[in-house]
This record gives structure tokens, C-alpha cells and sequence, in this order.
């Protein structure tokens, strides 16, 4: 086991494309890190550059503290999990596993032993000595990780290892692969480009976007406070409403509102100035259902849209009113999110206890929590805030 | 069976009886007729003396020590040429499967020589080597006066070089199509699970091409077996270099002896009969490992 150090890796193609940027990470020993970002981002890049698939233009690469910028993939110890599992189709599910230990020349004996071990763990005993033709998508995807387990090596790298699965199987594997890490305690780099695996998974995520870093941080830390308008609207679902917002003196104007700066935001955001306000579609409630808390929050009304029942929660949609969600819609598509909770941006989606009256195309008086409103800047889409205070972190 | 299915049927019969009619006409027939002609006593120089003979042309063939000759040259000739051709078409192959740049032109010149006319190449090959007027013996290290055709191994190795060269690109391209169908992905996992490049092509490459190359040596090898225009040209059979088919010829067309002939031909029918029942029975030249 041992901890991976990116220091200014850079990935730069012949042709002058950067696809990874002067990337810094840190990852500890026995830490499962998720890289995570839409396609293109640079996420698998900079995996197979960990892996040595790929290589390093510049920048350093450290595995347990040594310089392996320019090792073979087999001289880095790490195992990897590919996209398409990657099995050789002529061997056995046990040659399969058992594959890198009999080109290390260990012992056939304890080959067999250590595969069986791990066939054991993974539920793979029965399936041994079948071909990879013969199992199904989520023995194969089992077989692919036996494969990384068996070798016992520094560091699993997983290169979107559950996206061929169906939805149902995902699920489930998604407990198994955290459940095995855990067990292991083998530092893991995964990379997917779904947030809910991200957020469900990692011990902390890396945000990444066209090449470039954004943030790295636990879940709870992206989902609270985002360092900028691409990380508000790509972690969370469904995501960040942005509203077009005009701060005047300690109020903040939105189309459909007026709401108090809390003291934090009264510090960052000084003098009248445009902003794109960012709330989450959880910071809404129906203002009857809020009770004892209705004084904390302000209510307003709203004209719904459309509900959406999922049984547990209500999605409700309703129009902002705004005249200058262009504004919005331009910051969102320069901050490189495709799109915008409730498909445009002049619509907000707020979620609500199921025990809502809501109704389609009638009035609805709606709560809302200011402590939770998050501040954009228009122009640069960087988050808004005091200077040397980082926000209510980790709640 | 429905009447629906039956109809189908039907039709699917008539539909493919042209074709079966003309392959039945172009092969069935004249080996049939082989056969019976070898059985007879048939030489157009006594048109007059025949009759069934039973299997006297073939214990005559089989008797004789040429027959014996000949096929040794053959087996020899197919077994070096269509082993050398394996080893530089699986290079070639190797070489237009990883060409970044320029991959059309590569692989179009590599064609060259298998869109030459053989008789057209074996005559190219035979002045090249020719004692004293081709270059060959003018390069360093060869001998200005080395006549190639007048000994026996000389020979074959201006005969099987000239086959290598015209055939090569053949196996390379059956074997490139092999190499196309091996998941990249394949050798980003080997190169992580720590194998070093020869140990890609031994442990991956291979025994995932083992379909492909199985397919790629049973054609060569008939195709090989059945040498006659590279040798008819460069010489004739002389110096001990004959092979089957050229015997069959000769038999055939120069003696007029068409019972003796046949009998030879219907003998090689049958070497590359047990050729091609080797390589799908035994080896197993079918469907690649691990896919349904």
C-alpha cells in the first residue's frame, strides 16, 4: 500500500492539446479517491498516466514516495479495472486472476491458493474454470477485480468499472466495491463520470473539468460548498437551481424574492452588485410543512409548473420570472455545465416533503432557507465569499 | 413442417441450384472423370489399347522412386516456404497493424507482389539469378560464376525465395485481419498484470490469433502444395527438383498418358485432402477460442 502524489502532471498530445493540466493531488495511503467530471475532462488521462498507460509530458508522479514518472506500467505495482474488464478471452477465469502472479513467477501452488481466496471473496468459487464468454456482466466485472485483488498491489486503479452494468447491478456492485476497499484498505483511484457513484463512494472526490482541477474535497464538503458554479451544478441531483440575483445593501433581489444576506455574505459580497445566486432544490419546502422553522426562512408564492412524484419527495417546478436568465444561462454553459436543473434556466426545481398539496398550475406558498443560498459571480462563475472564511464546511 | 416452411425450403433450393450446377460441372465432374481415367489404360499415343485396369496406374506411380522424389520436394518446398512466409507475414502483419502514418501506403506496397503474375515473377527471379547476366551473383560475398540451377539446393532456394517473396503479403493480410480483432484493451491489462512485450505476444497475441493463423497456413499450405509454375519456369524439373504436379503434367500433357496422369492426380487430390481434414480435425482450424 502506499499513497499516490501528482505534482504538476501534465498530459499534452503532439498536436498541442492539453488534456490534463498542471494537475496537484494528493492521495493518501489506504484512501479511496474518486475522479469524476463529464467526458473529456481529463479523468481517464490522468488514470492511465497513475497507471503508465500513458505517458507524462510534465509534472512528477510519485507512488509511495518514489519518482516513477518513467516505469513501465509492471515496474509501478498497481493493479487496474478496465471499462470493458479487459479479460483474456482464451484463459480461465482462475488463469484470468491468476495472470500477473505466473508472469512474476510465483509459485504455482501459491497462485492457486491466493485465487481461490479471492474467488472466495467475490463469490467466483463455482465459476473458476469457465471462460470469460460464459459469465455474465456482473461475474465478468467480479472477475476484473479479482484480477486486481489477487496481486495484492500498491494501489487499484478503476477506470469507470460499473458503467456497463445495468442500473440494477450498478447498484449493488457499488456496495460490493465499497465494501471490498474498505475491507482491503488499498488505496484506490476510481474514476467515473457519475456523481452519485462519486459522492456515494469516496472518501473524497476530485472535480475535474476540460483538463483542469477543480476541487477536491469530501462529498459533503462539493456538496456544501462548491468552489465555483461547475462543481455547484455538477455535484448534486437533481442540481443547483442558479437564479440572476441583485445584491442591494444587505438584501439580495432575486426575480421571485427578496432574501437577507447572512452575515457571512454580507462580508463577501459588498456594494450592489449583479450575482448568480445558487439553491440547492432541498432548501425549499412547502411553507406549511416547515412549522416552528417558518420564521427562519422567507416564504413567497410560486405558480407550479409541474410536480413530479417520486413517493418519498415531490419535485416541483415553477417559472423564475427572471428577464435576464439569458445572463445565467451564458455564466452556466462558460462554467462547461451542459445543463441546468429543471432543463432552462428561468426554471427552478424545488424538492418537497411528500405530504405537499402541491398541484399542478396552482399557487403554492413556498419556504425557502437563505443560511443555504450560495453567491456566483457572474463573471468568472468563482463562488462568492468572505475572505478567509470557507463557508459552513462540512455540514 | 408447415406448408410455409416447405415452400421456403423449396424455393431456397431452387434458388441455389445454378450455383451447385456449376460448381458440380467445374469440380465434381472432372474429378469424378479422374478417376475413372485412372482406373483405365489410356494413352493417346496407342489410342487403340485400353481397358480397365484396375489399380495398376497406382501401384505403377507408387512404385516408381520419382513419384517418391517428388513428393519429398513438395513436402520440403511447402514446409520451408509457408514456415518462412508464417514468420515474415506475422512481422508484416505486426508492422501494418501499428503503422501510425502513411497505413494505406504500407499496406497497398506490401501488395505488390501478390498481384504479379507467378509465371510473370518466377521468370523476374530466374534472370535475377541467372549465372551470367542477373545481379544477384554480382553482390558481395556470392560467387561471380555460382550457378544457381545446376545443383539441387541452390535451386529450391531460389524457387522457395521466389515463393516467399509473391506470397508473403497474402499470409500477412490474412493474419492482419487475425490481429484486428484482439481488443486493444487486452494489452493495456497485460501491461499492467507486468508483461513485457514478447510475453504480450506470446501469452495474448497468439493464442488469440491461433484461429487465424491455423486458417492462414492450411491455404498456404495447399496452396503450396500444389507448386508448378515456379518451377516449370525456373527449371523444369531439372537437378532432382520436381514436384507432383509437374510430374502429373508431364504424365499428362507431355507423355499423353492419361491413365498414369490421373493416377497422380487423383494422389495429390488425396495428400491435400489429408492436409486440409489435419488442419480442421486435429488442429482445429474453426472458431476462435472463448467466443460462441
Amino acid at each position: 500500500m502506499a499513497d499516490i502524489v501528482l505534482d504538476h502532471v501534465t498530459k499534452k498530445y503532439g498536436d498541442g492539446y492539453e488534456a490534463v493540466k498542471s494537475m496537484d493531488l494528493e492521495i493518501q495511503d489506504g484512501e479511496f479517491m474518486i475522479l469524476v467530471g463529464p467526458s473529456g475532462c481529463g479523468k481517464s488521462t490522468a488514470l492511465n498516466m497513475i497507471a503508465g498507460l500513458e505517458d507524462i509530458s510534465d509534472g512528477e508522479l510519485k507512488i509511495g514516495g518514489e519518482l516513477v514518472n518513467n516505469r513501465a506500467p509492471k515496474d509501478r505495482d498497481i493493479a487496474m479495472v478496465f471499462q470493458n474488464y479487459a479479460l483474456y478471452p482464451h484463459m480461465t477465469v482462475r488463469e484470468n486472476m491468476g495472470f500477473a502472479l505466473k508472469l512474476a513467477k510465483v509459485d504455482q501452488k501459491e497462485i492457486n491458493q491466493k485465487v481461490e481466496e479471492a474467488a472466495k471473496t467475490l463469490d467466483l468459487t463455482e465459476h473458476l474454470d469457465r471462460k470469460p464468454a460464459n459469465l455474465s456482466g456482473g461475474q465478468r466485472q467480479r472477475v476484473a477485480m479479482g484480477r486486481a485483488i489477487v496481486r495484492e498491489p500498491k494501489a487499484f486503479l478503476m477506470d469507470e468499472p460499473l458503467s456497463n452494468l445495468d442500473a440494477k447491478l450498478r447498484v449493488q456492485m457499488r456496495t460490493e466495491v465499497a465494501e471490498l476497499q474498505s475491507r482491503l484498505g488499498t488505496t484506490t483511484v476510481y474514476v467515473t463520470h457519475d456523481q452519485t457513484e462519486a459522492m456515494t463512494l469516496g472518501d473524497r472526490v476530485a472535480v475535474m473539468r476540460s483538463g483542469v482541477l477543480q476541487q477536491v474535497d469530501t462529498p459533503a464538503v462539493l456538496y456544501n460548498d462548491p468552489v465555483n458554479l461547475f462543481v455547484a451544478g455538477f455535484i448534486g441531483s437533481p442540481s443547483m437551481n442558479f437564479i440572476h440575483g441583485q445584491i442591494r445593501g444587505d438584501e439580495i433581489e432575486l426575480p421571485f424574492t427578496t432574501l437577507p444576506l447572512s452575515d457571512e455574505l454580507k462580508r463577501a459580497a459588498s456594494g450592489d452588485r449583479e450575482v448568480i445566486a445558487g439553491l440547492r432544490p432541498e432548501h425549499f419546502e412547502d411553507a406549511e410543512l416547515v412549522g416552528d422553522h417558518l420564521g427562519e426562512g422567507v416564504t413567497f408564492e410560486a405558480k407550479i409548473d409541474l410536480v413530479e412524484s417520486m413517493g418519498s419527495e415531490l419535485y416541483v417546478y415553477f417559472d423564475a420570472g427572471s428577464d435576464k436568465a439569458d445572463r445565467v444561462e451564458q455564466a452556466a454553459s462558460e462554467a462547461g455545465l451542459e445543463e441546468l436543473a429543471g432543463g432552462d434556466s428561468n426554471q427552478i426545481v424545488a424538492r418537497l416533503s411528500p405530504e405537499s398539496s402541491a398541484k399542478r398550475s396552482e399557487t403554492l406558498k413556498l419556504w425557502v432557507d437563505p443560511e443555504r443560498l450560495l453567491l456566483f459571480d457572474p463573471d468568472s462563475g468563482e463562488r462568492i465569499r468572505a475572505e478567509g472564511g470557507s463557508g459552513d464546511a462540512g455540514q | 413442417m408447415s406448408d410455409r416452411v416447405k415452400s421456403e425450403r423449396r424455393l431456397g433450393w431452387l434458388l441455389c441450384a445454378p450455383a451447385a450446377i456449376a460448381m458440380l460441372a467445374v469440380t465434381a465432374y472432372p474429378i469424378g472423370y479422374a478417376i475413372v481415367l485412372s482406373l483405365q489404360q489410356v494413352d493417346l499415343r496407342f489410342p487403340d489399347e485400353g481397358g480397365w485396369v484396375g489399380l495398376q496406374n497406382y501401384g505403377a506411380v507408387l512404385s516408381s522412386g520419382l513419384w517418391w522424389t517428388d513428393l519429398f520436394n513438395t513436402v520440403f518446398l511447402s514446409v520451408i516456404s509457408v514456415s518462412i512466409e508464417l514468420c515474415l507475414g506475422m512481422a508484416i502483419a505486426l508492422v501494418m497493424h501499428r503503422a501510425i502514418f502513411g497505413r494505406g501506403l504500407v499496406r497497398t506496397s506490401v501488395l505488390i507482389p501478390y498481384g504479379i503474375v507467378t509465371v510473370v515473377a518466377a521468370f523476374s527471379w530466374q534472370f535475377a539469378f541467372a549465372p551470367d547476366t542477373g545481379f544477384v551473383n554480382h553482390l558481395p560475398f556470392i560467387a561471380d560464376d555460382k550457378d544457381w540451377f545446376g545443383e539441387r539446393f541452390s535451386a529450391f532456394s531460389v524457387i522457395i525465395m521466389a515463393e516467399v517473396w509473391k506470397t508473403t503479403p497474402f499470409m500477412a493480410l490474412l493474419l492482419l485481419a487475425g490481429l484486428t480483432t484482439i481488443d486493444d484493451g487486452l494489452y493495456d491489462a497485460a501491461k499492467v498484470d507486468g508483461a513485457s512485450a514478447w510475453q504480450r505476444f506470446t501469452r495474448i497475441t497468439l493464442p488469440l490469433m491461433k484461429p487465424a493463423i491455423l486458417v492462414a497456413l492450411l491455404f498456404r499450405t495447399l496452396d503450396a502444395f500444389r507448386i508448378f509454375d515456379t518451377i516449370f519456369i525456373m527449371t523444369n524439373g531439372a537437378q532432382d527438383t520436381q514436384s507432383v504436379s509437374i510430374l502429373g503434367y508431364q504424365q499428362l500433357i507431355s507423355r499423353l498418358n492419361l491413365g498414369l496422369g490421373s493416377a497422380v492426380s487423383v494422389l495429390i487430390f488425396i495428400c491435400v485432402l489429408v492436409i486440409a481434414v489435419f488442419f480442421v480435425r486435429v488442429l482445429g482450424a474453426r472458431q476462435p477460442e472463448g467466443s460462441r
